[in-house]
């Protein structure tokens, strides 16, 4: 049957195994670090807290976790997200956020992701789902927003 | 009794296939298809009629008019309007209630004034009267929703006081598919002395309307949820209420004499219709209008209530499925809307869609409501006259494979 061929294609098993294990699923209290997100299309929401050692862009990202409702693939995508950032740094995070999004968006081929993001090699069917793609994404334009803030708020200091 | 079957005839897009899958088009709440006879219209005024209204002596331009005022004569006959002056043509319902916010209650309603709406609201029945309250101190009370998904309307009494100035709701809800009881509705607000608004959007298409049985004072409505084009939306006013108010948009067409100083505003209905309107589509809606009059509301509903019980036979055998809104057809409209216990409604949108099957996701612009039902959003099958009980079958497998993939014995053994 195609439709089960197709469904199986966009909903990989190790998605559907993050989803149902709500891995880094909560939040980090205190926070170092803290975002709320806004899925546009269905409103879903996300609030994503972190630990960080150190300042600025050298920064390193301890704990994260992340708390709201949302679809499979947001809530696979939040979770393994999670767990390829933690122990980067703020300035390597940026980049492996910018790198997943030029992913989901097409931009740049499945096979040009840093290795550091291998599992979320497993979202690549999404991309045929336009609709999709911002489920996808929804963690990582959290952060990628909480850092811009973050960075604009340590001029200021 | 109406044939589905040979309805579905007059609608091309039917026939195509989603997916390698044929269409089952169960999105009818958010816009309806448009058949063949509405297309033709469509076609045929730029084909053959395309000119501005109200503006040359020639002869297009008097055909493009006629073409609109038909329209006109038509929406009003179809809702029972005592003079087709008294139905402006707007973009959609959500212009028709802006309108109604701006024009009517800018000029009438002052500080320490209260609107009264409910918790079944779409955002455009919400947003304008809470940008309307930030404006001028005008405070805004909502009737509550009962668990069945009705309002209440013991509630909605103790709600209505003198301050009362506007009752707005709507008749159906587009997520749970409530029909609220109008008239009753309507009882209460006159007792506060309040005036009344209809959001018709989701009635209007589905079930016959009579604005004088009614005694509103607004009712609006959009054309594209009853087989007419986009871009057409209608507001239907009391005619003293309609002189009384401020002008909506400033512009061409919406004035009798302008001279530097300033304007005096055209007459019913083109005080509220400045510049250049939406011609072809108003043109191409009295279609759609004879169509749905030919069909009959009497059948459209008849049609609908039989695929609602379908609907709930149908749903009530697949594994941890909800339905919300009133048990009783009776109480409800061609709309169901669902969640499965555990899974987000997108996922489930994206698994009908492999299936060819359209239905909506997500907070159906209804947040608060959504927040009261405790859930981020629901899935919402909504049927229309060319929808069939084999579609509402295809909907039922698609749904028990949906469970099967995510809650099935296979899921079930991994956790």
């Amino acid at each position: 049957m195609e439709g089960d061929a197709e469904l199986q294609d966009l909903y990989r098993e190790v998605l559907l195994d993050y989803f149902r294990s709500g891995a880094h699923k909560g939040r980090v209290e205190p926070a170092d670090f803290r975002s709320h997100g806004i899925n546009p299309v269905c409103g879903d929401e996300i609030e994503l807290t972190m630990k960080v050692e150190g300042r600025g862009a050298d920064g390193r990202i301890g704990r994260i976790r992340y708390d709201g409702h949302g679809c499979v693939i947001s809530q696979a995508s939040s979770a393994m997200m999670a767990e390829s950032l933690e122990g980067r740094t703020v300035a390597r995070a940026k980049e492996l956020v910018a790198a997943f999004k030029d992913m989901m968006l097409s931009k740049t081929p499945l096979e040009s992701l840093p290795e550091e993001l291998e599992a979320l090699k497993s979202l690549e069917g999404v991309r045929k789902f336009p609709m999709r793609v911002k489920c996808a994404t929804l963690a990582w334009n959290t952060l990628q927003k909480g850092l811009e803030q973050g960075a604009a708020r340590g001029k200021e200091d | 009794m109406l044939d589905a079957a040979r309805l579905r005839e007059d609608f091309p897009i039917l026939k195509r296939l989603v997916r390698g899958k044929p269409l089952v088009y169960l999105d009818n709440a958010a816009t309806t298809q448009k058949p063949r006879q509405v297309i033709s219209a469509l076609a045929s005024f730029y084909e053959r009629h395309n000119a501005n209204v109200h503006r040359g002596v020639h002869t297009l331009s008097d055909e493009a008019t006629q073409l609109v005022e038909d329209s006109r004569r038509k929406t009003a006959a179809f809702i029972g309007a005592p003079k087709p002056q008294t139905v402006i043509f707007t973009r959609n319902a959500t212009e028709s209630i802006n309108l109604v916010a701006h024009a009517w209650g800018r000029k009438f309603l002052k500080a320490g004034d209260e609107i009264l709406l409910t918790e079944l609201e779409h955002h455009s029945n919400l947003v304008p009267w809470q940008m309307l309250a930030a404006e001028k101190g005008v405070s805004l009370r909502f009737i509550p929703m009962r668990e069945d998904g009705t309002l209440d309307l013991e509630r909605a009494q103790a709600l209505l006081s003198p301050k009362t100035k506007l009752l707005a709701f709507t008749a159906a809800s587009n997520a749970l598919g409530t029909l609220n009881d109008v008239p009753a509705l309507v009882r209460l607000a006159r007792g506060a002395g309040a005036k009344v608004l209809v959001d018709g959007a989701q009635w209007v298409p589905h079930l016959a309307v009579d604005v004088r049985a009614w005694d509103c004072d607004f009712l609006a409505f959009s054309a594209h949820k009853m087989l007419g084009p986009t871009g057409i939306g209608v507001l239907y006013g009391k005619e003293d209420l309609l002189e009384a108010m401020n002008p909506f948009l400033g512009g061409g067409d919406m004035i009798q004499q302008v001279r530097l100083e300033g304007f005096t505003a055209n007459v019913l209905p083109y005080k509220f219709e400045a510049g250049t309107p939406n011609i072809a589509d108003a043109a191409a809606f009295g279609a759609a209008l004879d169509y749905l009059g030919a069909v009959g509301l009497a059948a459209v509903r008849e049609h609908e209530a039989a695929l609602v019980r379908k609907a709930f036979e149908v749903l009530e055998s697949v594994p941890r499925l909800t339905i919300y809104g009133p048990r009783d057809v009776s109480r409800r409209g061609g709309v169901v809307s669902f969640n499965f216990d555990g899974l987000h409604a997108h996922d489930v949108g994206t698994a009908l869609d492999l299936e060819g099957i359209a239905v909506r996701v997500g907070h159906h612009c209804c947040q608060p409501l959504m927040a009261k039902l405790g859930v981020p959003g629901t899935a919402r099958a909504s049927f229309y006259l060319y929808n069939t009980e084999e579609e509402v079958e295809a909907l039922g497998r698609a749904l028990r494979k949906t469970a099967d993939f995510f809650f099935g014995a296979k899921a079930e053994a991994k956790r």
